[in-house]
């Protein structure tokens, strides 16, 4: 088993400087907290710098915080394959959530967007195709949203659901970035 | 058809006289389940292909939110259910960083051979599955074969034999039963004639070979930035397997080849899996010979239930903590982890929020077949009808991991 040299943040800090932020090492893996506007082109530098080479991405995931406040995050998962490194990256989001699409970095981050999209309603600007994925179109709400209940709302589908009228679907993906 | 054409079309433009809207599945054979593809055909050509998932979403992630830690092992089975125990293995995994502990030596091995064993199945399922979608019925039978003597093993072990729920944080449920280890022997003594019939039947079949040799090539450079993992990016020559680069378990103890293949195409892929499935009886067997007397679960009475069930009948202390761990759960320190093994299909991550109580806060299923799905879209196109079966088989999603 070969010993793998940690993840040195200094690069990274020293590029980026105080637009970022650096968690530390959380369970073997390096976090750093970027803002919205700054995440394509930090996902960008993470791939192609050659000393990093995060050319893998693992996940997108998105998450809801209510009602606490920033109340959503994207989070990123990389791999280096070459360095065998794994890095967090979070985006923390306002209501409604925005934040650019990093499809253009790499084209897996298609379904992964898509998926962030479709559960929690986190728009992502510049995504070629961001089409509900899970859900049928038409569905109303985000049924991942810590105030969307378990059951559902109910209707003559679903006698199970919880009483009250479903959140409208706001239109979110023509806002621009705050 | 019309239908279709208003879910699939953009506004404003406008249909091509020559093109055709196919819409295969979501119930087709081929398909491995409920998968919906919406295809523009140009006569046979596939000009574009565009997966329609989600039928069989059972919202997993949303659930696990309401649930314990142990309860959500029930739910792993159920992603990739042609292989459970690795689905179980990968949240155990998960859980046990957040909890700083890891599982005994023994439970260890007992976990890994189960996973080796989830990984034939699982490959077992596609060696069969792929020639009968290209018209070989014959493989499949054969495969099914072997797939019962798997499922007889787990039936062995766990009671059950596909949601077999057998890894709990800090170990396994029960220890392996008697006459266990001369039955799984006697498997790996067995199968690897039964691989050598497989590639006799299969390897020098003609149709077989012009229908995947050359056909649904992925680069590597693609295949990493399509996201792809396991023996798909094997296939296309990218060395990268989590078992050697990021030992978990006691895979750093025993010795495996990682198999790669360079040509990228379905056959290349077909074959990774049949040599994959011979490296994973040598780790059982390794495993066999390597097993260590000892626990099988975790010496914590507030995480695990007590290996010695007397303690709870002659103390009042361990009645409450065993009545507790039923009804309440244990909580887990707030913090997060993301944590990935090789599974039979490629990375499965499990990533986990907790905020200290004894339900997750968020838990996100990295599936492997969700991502390796999507690779369809950059291969498919501009390709006959008739292989995009061929890739879509090798690419090997499984719609319930898919879906979640």
């Amino acid at each position: 088993m070969s010993v793998v040299a940690p993840l040195n943040p200094v690069l990274i800090m020293d590029r980026f400087g105080g637009a970022i932020q650096d968690l530390g090492v959380a369970h073997g893996i390096h976090v750093f907290v970027v803002p919205p506007d700054k995440i394509v082109e930090f996902c960008l530098f993470l791939k192609d710098h050659p000393a990093l080479r995060f050319n893998f991405l693992s996940d997108i995931c998105g998450v809801d915080r209510f009602p606490d406040t920033p109340r959503f995050e994207t989070v990123y998962h990389l791999y280096s394959l070459p360095n065998k490194w794994r890095v967090r990256i979070k985006c923390r989001l306002g209501d409604p959530p925005v934040v650019p699409s990093v499809t253009g970095v790499w084209r897996t981050a298609n379904w992964h967007e898509r998926e962030a999209w479709d559960m929690y309603g986190i728009s992502f600007i510049g995504h070629p195709d961001l089409r509900r994925i899970y859900m049928w179109e038409g569905f109303e709400g985000f049924p991942q949203r810590k105030d969307f209940p378990l059951r559902g709302y109910k209707d003559k589908l679903n006698p199970f659901g919880a009483e009250g009228p479903p959140p409208t679907q706001p239109d979110l993906a023509t806002k621009e970035i705050p | 058809m019309t239908e279709v054409t208003e879910l699939t079309r953009q506004e404003g433009e406008a249909l091509n006289s020559k093109e055709v809207l196919l819409n295969l599945g979501p119930q087709h054979p081929s398909t491995h389940g409920v998968l919906r593809l919406v295809l523009e055909l140009d006569g046979e050509y596939v000009e574009r292909v565009d997966p329609h998932i989600g039928y069989l979403h059972r919202g997993t992630e949303k659930l696990a939110e309401s649930f314990t830690y142990t309860q959500i092992f029930p739910l792993t089975d159920r992603l990739d259910y042609l292989c459970p125990p690795s689905n179980n293995l990968a949240f155990a995994i998960a859980v046990e960083k957040l909890l700083g502990i890891e599982a005994p030596i023994r439970a260890q091995y007992i976990r890994v051979m189960m996973a080796e064993l989830a990984r034939i199945s699982g490959h077992l399922l596609i060696t069969g599955a792929l020639p009968m979608d290209l018209g070989a019925m014959t493989a499949l039978l054969y495969a099914m074969r072997e797939r019962e003597m798997i499922m007889d093993l787990l039936e062995m072990i766990t009671g059950a034999r596909m949601h077999t729920s057998y890894c709990r944080v800090g170990g396994v449920r029960e220890d392996l039963p008697e006459g266990f280890l001369p039955k799984i022997r006697e498997f790996c003594d067995i199968f690897p004639n039964r691989i050598r019939d497989y590639e006799r039947l299969i390897d020098n079949n003609r149709v077989f070979l012009s229908r995947t040799r050359g056909v649904g090539v992925i680069s590597g450079k693609d295949a990493i930035d399509w996201g792809l993992s396991g023996p798909n990016l094997r296939a296309s020559g990218v060395d990268w397997d989590i078992r050697r680069d990021e030992p978990y378990e006691i895979y750093d103890r025993v010795d495996f080849r990682v198999i790669t293949r360079d040509e990228g195409d379905c056959f290349a892929r077909w074959q990774c899996r049949v040599d994959e499935m011979r490296e994973s009886i040598r780790i059982i067997e390794q495993c066999i010979d390597e097993i260590p007397e000892g626990p099988f679960q975790i010496d914590m009475p507030t995480i695990a239930f007590p290996v010695d069930k007397e303690r709870v009948h002659c103390s009042m202390e361990a009645l409450i903590q065993h009545f507790d761990l039923s009804a309440y759960g244990f909580d887990v320190p707030a913090g997060e982890v993301y944590s990935a093994i090789e599974a039979p299909k490629g990375e499965l991550g499990f990533y986990i929020i907790s905020d200290g109580s004894p339900k997750p806060f968020r838990m996100k299923v990295r599936a492997p077949s969700f991502v390796n799905l999507q690779a369809l879209f950059g291969v498919s196109n501009a390709r006959y009808l008739a292989d995009m079966i061929a890739v879509l088989g090798s690419l090997d999603p499984v719609m319930a991991e898919v879906d979640k």
